[in-house]
């Protein structure tokens, strides 16, 4: 099993309407997230270019953050999520400065917070809250060991790319372009 | 060149105190009617007694079980949103210390289909907002300083208003005071104004927003677009968007749609100056030179003819007037249009087969905020005959016939009939305007020699009408010589700081509504109801409306106890119930008007003079107008100005969203577009603070942060609409960004329905702190 999403970059109107459900689900304070929007801008008027991104944890399967932990409170679970234990998180800050992503930040309770897939939701076969609430649903997610699942679809009959390939990370959110 | 901007909220490096120093030049107007600062509280301050008007413990106690969510602490209610006026359907997520944790759309709603907008999703933040309106207010006059609130009770609150609303009925008339309303409540308020005697009764949506299109597409069709607009964009092959920035401006179903019209690979056309988030999903994209959208129309429509691309058979069948209109566009080529548009004369041919290829499944969007350049019935009428032509109208992928859900009404005894109306202020003008307009009643506040009376008392429910307005000097100057305001709202917001009585609202998780009944494909009702008590002293609407009614002797126009009862009755009316729609919240009822598109050959009957669908519109030319659109050249900037031209975010509604917590999270302050070409003429930077002053010398009482793109042509400058707050109680949106509508000097009035364009604005920028808003 392993679990990824694919972000279709010509749906997304870039509302963060992501970013509000998952603060919401997830209790992430005000003024922080775990995922977030990024907008790139591309040629001089008129001949323009928009790429709106859902962005967040890559969930990558060579995970810098899980590799420099010194506590093993970052790690991978079944399905290629990365996770944090925040009790056993001691707040050092490295895995924050290894991830190419910038997809980590300081809870203020201490620990390291970020991205889980919402694996308490997808455990009772929920999508994760950014999927669900979607409104152009240009957020697909699932398992890419399964042919048939929305990812897989997705990922099948478009061109796609990874952010920071050079990284070797080899990161799970796919962007469809 | 790449640029990139990002919403890292996490990673924001400072927040500017902005600008704590200044007052707005409007905190020491020195009219009899003193802004007050609500924190000014406590001189002469009473303590707060909430004795009397209790309603007693079936609405304010518990809210209902709720049904339990399997797996969790949580229960939920069902409820409607109110962030914006799509009203999508959703449930309330609340656990068991009664915090409400979450809002999730309805899986039955055709508004959401189980996915709300960021705002509907940040709904919360309305609830929690600690600068909420906590209790009623009354204005204290101090004769040695500035006016005062203080608290008050339910009871004298109420009390008070109705004694000063009847004084001002005796004095005057009852037709002297007016209801602006914005929001579900407004139709209590408006039974209680009509029961009084008056029915002027506006919302700025009108004469401020949709107003022009209505008002066209009554003339053509016979009938208003309405909302949600019946654009059956998930079937559509062809999406022209007429500066409809859909996906900035978030109308939930409609971005969805769109959506889905992007993966079904529907050609989108935009035209718009800016390079909007939808032009950046189009496979054509006009980027049109500002107030010639009519020219490009007209072209459009001459193309259509001149090609003979129109549908032939709809047309003959349906339409009346088509050879005056053939005659009207003949020398209305592409490149008499290219002159004043600047897009070429073989793009919009292009485009225009575009349209014709995919037609009748073709929506040329009617937009929906549209008052721009006072020409707007026409520009909207333009679209509407160009629908016409494509036969797209009643067509699957065009516009389908959308059903109302139809709920009985209680029985109240009739209204009065007013001895004087809003019309009477204007003696043959604006007959076409089917609403009441809301800026009229504003300037007919003004007392005039030209009229033999002017409002005296405004009724204001939830909004926020120095900020929605245009010319807030003269908003303002208006409500300088009323008798009476009263002010309901959930939000400190500015026109609370004007009125003489504030009666706090609790938001719409905390209470009943009536029941949403607005159109789709089929007939839908949705319930909101409380999900926990009304936080604070506030209370619902209908609670304040009905109190109001008894204290003013017209309580037999709220025939109930508490309004679940009429809920109740009306939904088993159409055989649901109060308890059956608090475990589904969403129904679907029959749909009774027949089909959802018109068959070919059908007869259709237009509810027009002529029966037909109006290319040309006897109703206009009687009227003194053009009975076909006509193009009219409009001002351009002047040397070193630039047209302002405003728009939507989607985390935000209007000014309303400003404040709250969760969705400022996602955007704090609006910043103004600038193409980097003005913006080296300017030594501009990006992230830098300047102020704004307009063609009038009128200077943004706050700064505005620049955003340096390519998105945006060197002859316009864009921000979004509804932030640069002067309210220091609204402690997070207090002087953030700059307030587009006091920019908004000049109005172009639309002389067909009293609509306000207010794109005919334009800003130059200050880069040094400007003397004149210091105070």
């Amino acid at each position: 099993m392993r679990y990824a999403m694919a972000v279709d970059t010509k749906k997304c109107v870039g509302c963060s309407d992501c970013v509000v459900a998952c603060q919401t689900e997830n209790n992430v304070p005000i003024g922080f997230c775990r995922d977030w929007i990024t907008e790139t801008v591309d040629g001089s008027y008129p001949n323009v270019e928009i790429e709106l991104r859902s962005e967040r944890c890559n969930h990558c399967e060579n995970a810098p953050c899980v590799r420099c932990c010194p506590t093993g409170a970052s790690h991978i679970v079944d399905g290629g999520v990365v996770l944090v234990t925040h009790d056993e998180c001691i707040g050092c800050g490295a895995c924050i400065q290894s991830c190419p992503y910038d997809a980590r930040y300081s809870h203020p309770d201490g620990y390291v917070d970020k991205c889980t897939f919402c694996m308490h939701r997808v455990e009772k076969g929920q999508l994760p809250a950014c999927v669900a609430v979607c409104p152009t649903k240009c957020l697909y997610f699932g398992d890419l060991d399964d042919p048939n699942s929305d990812v897989s679809n997705a990922l099948r009959n478009r061109k796609y790319k990874v952010l920071a390939d050079e990284a070797g990370t080899n990161p799970q959110i796919y962007y469809l372009i | 060149m790449i640029h990139l901007y990002c919403l890292l909220i996490n990673k924001a490096i400072c927040i500017l105190n902005l600008h704590q120093n200044y007052i707005s030049r409007y905190l020491d107007m020195t009219n009899r009617r003193d802004f007050i600062k609500i924190s000014a509280l406590g001189l002469g301050g009473a303590a707060i007694a909430t004795s009397g008007y209790n309603i007693g413990s079936k609405l304010m106690a518990a809210p209902g079980d709720g049904e339990k969510v399997k797996g969790t602490n949580l229960k939920r209610y069902p409820t409607y949103c109110e962030v914006c006026f799509w009203k999508c359907a959703g449930w309330t997520y609340v656990d068991e210390d009664n915090n409400i944790v979450k809002v999730i759309g309805n899986d039955d709603d055709p508004h959401c289909n189980g996915r709300l907008c960021p705002r509907g999703t940040g709904g919360p933040g309305m609830y929690n907002d600690e600068d909420r309106l906590k209790t009623p207010l009354i204005r204290v006059k101090n004769e040695n300083g500035p006016d005062t609130f203080r608290e008050a009770s339910w009871d004298e609150a109420l009390d008070y208003t109705a004694k000063r609303l009847k004084e001002v009925a005796a004095e005057h008339g009852p037709e002297c005071v007016a209801l602006f309303n914005h929001g579900s409540g407004g139709k209590y308020f408006g039974t209680l104004l009509k029961a009084f005697g008056s029915n002027n009764i506006a919302a700025p949506s009108f004469a401020q927003c949709r107003g022009p299109r209505e008002t066209a597409w009554i003339a053509t069709y016979g009938e208003a677009v309405g909302s949600p607009e019946p654009t059956d964009i998930r079937d559509t092959q062809c999406l022209v968007l007429i500066g409809s920035h859909i996906g900035e401006n978030m109308h939930n179903g409609q971005v969805q749609e769109m959506s889905d019209a992007i993966d079904k690979g529907a050609t989108i056309i935009t035209v718009d100056p800016r390079f909007s988030t939808a032009a950046s999903k189009s496979k054509y994209w006009l980027p049109i030179k500002p107030a010639t959208d009519l020219a490009l129309l007209l072209s459009w429509i001459n193309v259509l003819i001149e090609e003979e691309l129109y549908n032939k058979e709809y047309v003959a069948q349906h339409t009346y007037g088509f050879e005056m209109l053939k005659e009207h566009v003949k020398n209305m080529t592409p490149e008499w249009a290219y002159g004043k548009t600047t897009i070429k004369p073989d793009l919009i041919r292009k485009t225009a087969r575009e349209m014709a290829k995919a037609a009748p499944a073709v929506i040329v969007h009617p937009g929906r905020h549209v008052t721009w350049y006072g020409d707007d019935t026409q520009r909207i009428r333009a679209v509407a005959i160009l629908n016409a032509l494509l036969g797209s109208w009643g067509a699957r992928g065009g516009f389908y016939m959308k059903e109302t859900a139809h709920l009985p009404h209680e029985t109240t005894p009739p209204f009065p009939t007013p001895k004087r109306t809003w019309r009477d202020a204007y003696p043959g003008q604006f007959k076409l305007a089917s609403l009441a307009l809301s800026s009229g009643i504003c300037d007919a506040t003004i007392p005039s020699s030209n009229r033999s009376c002017s409002f005296k008392a405004w009724i204001v429910y939830g909004t926020n009408l120095p900020l929605t307005l245009p010319n807030m000097d003269n908003t303002l100057n208006a409500i300088s010589h009323l008798d009476f305001m009263v002010a309901i709202d959930t939000m400190p917001m500015e026109v609370t700081g004007y009125a003489d009585v504030v009666l706090p609202e609790c938001t719409y998780l905390e209470r009943y509504d009536l029941i949403r009944t607005s159109p789709h494909r089929e007939p839908y009702i949705a319930l909101r109801m409380p999900a926990v008590e009304p936080k604070y002293d506030s209370k619902p609407g209908w609670w304040i409306a009905k109190q109001l009614a008894e204290k003013m002797g017209l309580g037999d126009y709220f025939p109930y106890d508490d309004i679940t009862e009429l809920l109740d009755w009306q939904l088993k009316e159409v055989g649901s119930s109060l308890e059956e729609m608090q475990k589904i919240g969403v129904k679907k009822l029959e749909r009774t008007s027949g089909p959802l598109y018109f068959s070919k050959g059908e007869n259709i009957e237009f509810n027009t003079p002529s029966g037909k669908i109006e290319l040309y519109s006897n109703e206009l030319a009687g009227e003194g107008f053009d009975p076909m659109p006509v193009f009219t050249k409009h001002p351009e900037p002047p040397q070193g100005f630039y047209r302002l031209i405003y728009g939507r975010a989607p985390m935000h509604t209007f000014s309303r969203t400003a404040n709250n917590a969760n969705l400022i999270d996602l955007k704090k302050e609006n910043n103004v577009w600038v193409n980097p070409k003005v913006a080296k003429l300017w030594d501009l930077k990006t992230g830098q603070y300047v102020w704004l002053k307009n063609q009038d010398g009128v200077v943004s009482t706050y700064p505005i942060k620049v955003r340096i793109t390519e998105r945006i042509r060197w002859d316009s400058v864009y921000m979004v609409h509804g932030f640069g707050h002067s309210k220091k109680e609204l402690t997070r949106a207090y002087g953030r960004g700059a307030n587009d509508t006091e920019m908004i000097t000049k109005v172009m009035m639309d002389p067909i329905m009293g609509g306000t364009g207010m794109r005919g604005n334009f800003i130059t920028f200050l880069t040094e702190k400007p003397e004149e808003v210091e105070s």
